[in-house]
């Protein structure tokens, strides 16, 4: 979608919070976020990511300045309405799940939405078969794998249908299973038109999936743009405490190595492609010269 | 020398249906930094658990098979024991520091086996020096960064001056640099023989492996490979195991696959840089 006035579903001005120990944790905040976008946040541990993410959903109050969703000012409007709005998956499952078995984990997280009650239990049903839980349905969920206690977490949220998802790290801990199925989610809900905010440490994720990265440090918004740009400047990396993902440290090696390396070539397929040509090259080099 | 032997091991948690671990046999020799790989509910837990005997002692289930750490069966020595040659840190060390301070912390364990006091003295000192954490020493683990809350735990299992360490994810809560520093000061640890060997699990293959000297694969409870970090990584089984393939890998595999590239794939960005170097 456009980056357009009325598309405009967060707005954040001014925003500073302090803990009540004295932290300051956000020292004047600015960002649009437009529906439907992809946004990564990245920053060191303690740059105020996961605080910002709580105004979101009003889990925190602004001390100063505004936070909008969607026309409201989270200051005035309902927590019950903010979060069917706002989505946030935490980054540590232990601390967002509590029932008794997964399958009640999911009925919690449904109860108050007004469903009747087969339907209730066809949405209970339909979401365990889709993040995969079926069979651990009657199991309590402390004795699921990490990987397994991401998928039901995510699952509680996504049951729910927000328009905005926050992600906080969902890639920690998860295989290569687990990261296409985190990839596709956020492709599938990207394409029913939600909002999807990650706040993530995986460079390699966000070079493949985050178009657009906002780098924190310090509770301040530091850098604000294109995820590719974000991770291949030198400055902003070490603000940042990040490394470049691998594919941007090798086109960077083979710029520097006097190759026309094209400029998404940070991508897996686009370096295969380039690589393959170059080696191809030198392939019919050797053999073109056998006797 | 063996550190950890298992000797056709298998382990099935009291009312859990199926084995988690399967007719292991393993040796874990001295001097070693060892990776251990697979995928989600492969076993990777379960097998460090039966490494310092968390699995049978503190798990209860059905046992096939015996653990040796150096020589001491898992089954009888008590994991308070055993605890003293194989040291355990967790991927959330929120969840293992207790004290109220960070000086506190590292003697908690020196303490409670009954270290002398002037020993104990002289191994804290020696620990910070290791971890440096010098400007932590008076705060509280509650009040430093993730990655400074790891070094304080590492420093504490350091203080237990255990032969092996296993290390369940310690980078996954830490920014990119933070992670690369712990992982190369684990490795500078074992390099400077403070230690005689460690185990990582990690799901972050792209910044551990250059570091690896073995990678230990696990799938459904089985150890499937087992052995110099390039022969385990070059294998079938390795690429087609759902683990995460770091970019330059999998880059070179595809180009392998298309019958462009001949040869071994490189597992870091240096060795991808030198092998596209001596091709050109």
């Amino acid at each position: 979608m456009e980056k357009k006035l009325e598309n405009l579903q967060i707005l954040v001005n001014h925003l500073t919070y302090h803990y009540p120990d004295g932290t300051i944790a956000l020292k004047g905040i600015n960002l649009n976020i437009y529906s439907g976008e992809i946004v990564g946040i990245m920053g060191k541990n303690g740059a105020g990511k996961s605080t910002l993410i709580k105004t979101f959903n009003g889990l925190l109050k602004p001390t100063t300045g505004v936070v909008y969703i969607e026309n409201d000012d989270v200051n005035n409007v309902l927590m019950s309405k903010l979060t069917r709005i706002v989505g946030i998956v935490f980054q540590n499952p232990d601390l967002q799940l509590f029932a008794n078995t997964v399958e009640d984990e999911i009925r919690f997280s449904l109860k108050n939405l007004n469903f009747t009650k087969t339907e209730l239990e066809n949405q209970i049903n339909l979401t365990l078969e889709k993040f995969k839980l079926k069979k651990f349905q009657n199991r309590t969920p402390f004795t699921l794998s990490g990987g397994e206690k991401k998928r039901l977490a995510i699952a509680s949220i996504m049951c729910r249908n927000p328009k905005i998802i926050v992600f906080d790290e969902p890639t920690i801990g998860q295989d290569a299973e687990g990261v296409e199925f985190i990839r596709n989610l956020i492709k599938e809900k990207h394409s029913e038109g939600k909002t999807i905010i990650i706040v993530t440490h995986d460079i390699e994720f966000a070079i493949d999936n985050i178009p657009r990265t906002i780098l924190m440090a310090d509770g301040l918004i530091i850098a604000d743009g294109p995820t590719n740009k974000i991770l291949s400047q030198d400055q902003i990396l070490n603000i940042g405490s990040l490394i470049s993902p691998q594919l941007i440290q090798l086109s960077k090696f083979l710029i520097d190595s006097g190759f026309k390396v094209p400029d998404n070539a940070y991508l897996k397929e686009n370096m295969i492609q380039f690589l393959g040509s170059f080696l191809k090259e030198k392939m019919e080099i050797t053999e073109g010269g056998k006797p | 020398m063996n550190l950890i032997k298992f000797e056709d091991f298998s382990f099935k948690y009291d009312q859990a249906q199926d084995f988690v671990l399967k007719d292991i046999k393993l040796n874990i020799e001295s001097g070693k930094f060892i990776l251990l790989c697979g995928i989600t509910g492969s076993g990777k837990t379960s097998l460090v658990r039966a490494m310092n005997g968390l699995i049978p002692q503190f798990y209860h289930g059905e046992i096939k098979g015996d653990v040796f750490v150096k020589g001491k069966n898992t089954k009888n020595v008590p994991t308070s024991t055993l605890s003293r040659d194989v040291g355990l840190v967790f991927q959330n060390p929120e969840n293992q520091l207790i004290a109220m301070n960070v000086e506190r912390e590292i003697a908690f364990g020196p303490e409670n086996i009954g270290i002398p006091w002037d020993e104990m003295d002289s191994r804290i000192k020696e620990c910070i020096k290791i971890t440096d954490i010098e400007h932590l020493r008076k705060k509280a683990p509650f009040e430093i960064s993730g990655g400074e809350q790891q070094r304080v735990a590492i420093a504490s299992i350091l203080a237990l001056q255990p032969e092996i360490i296993i290390f369940d994810e310690p980078t996954s809560l830490l920014d990119p640099k933070s992670a690369i520093q712990i992982l190369n000061l684990l490795k500078k640890i074992l390099l400077e023989k403070k230690i005689s060997t460690i185990i990582v699990i990690e799901h972050r293959l792209d910044i551990v492996l250059p570091l690896a000297d073995e990678v230990i694969l696990i799938d459904k409870g089985r150890i499937i490979e087992h052995g110099e970090a390039h022969y385990v990584i070059n294998g079938e089984k390795f690429l087609n195991s759902g683990v995460n393939i770091p970019k330059c890998v999998s880059v070179f595999q595809k180009l392998m696959n298309q019958n462009i590239f001949i040869g071994k794939l490189p597992i870091s960005i240096e060795e991808t840089k030198n092998l596209i170097n001596s091709i050109k």
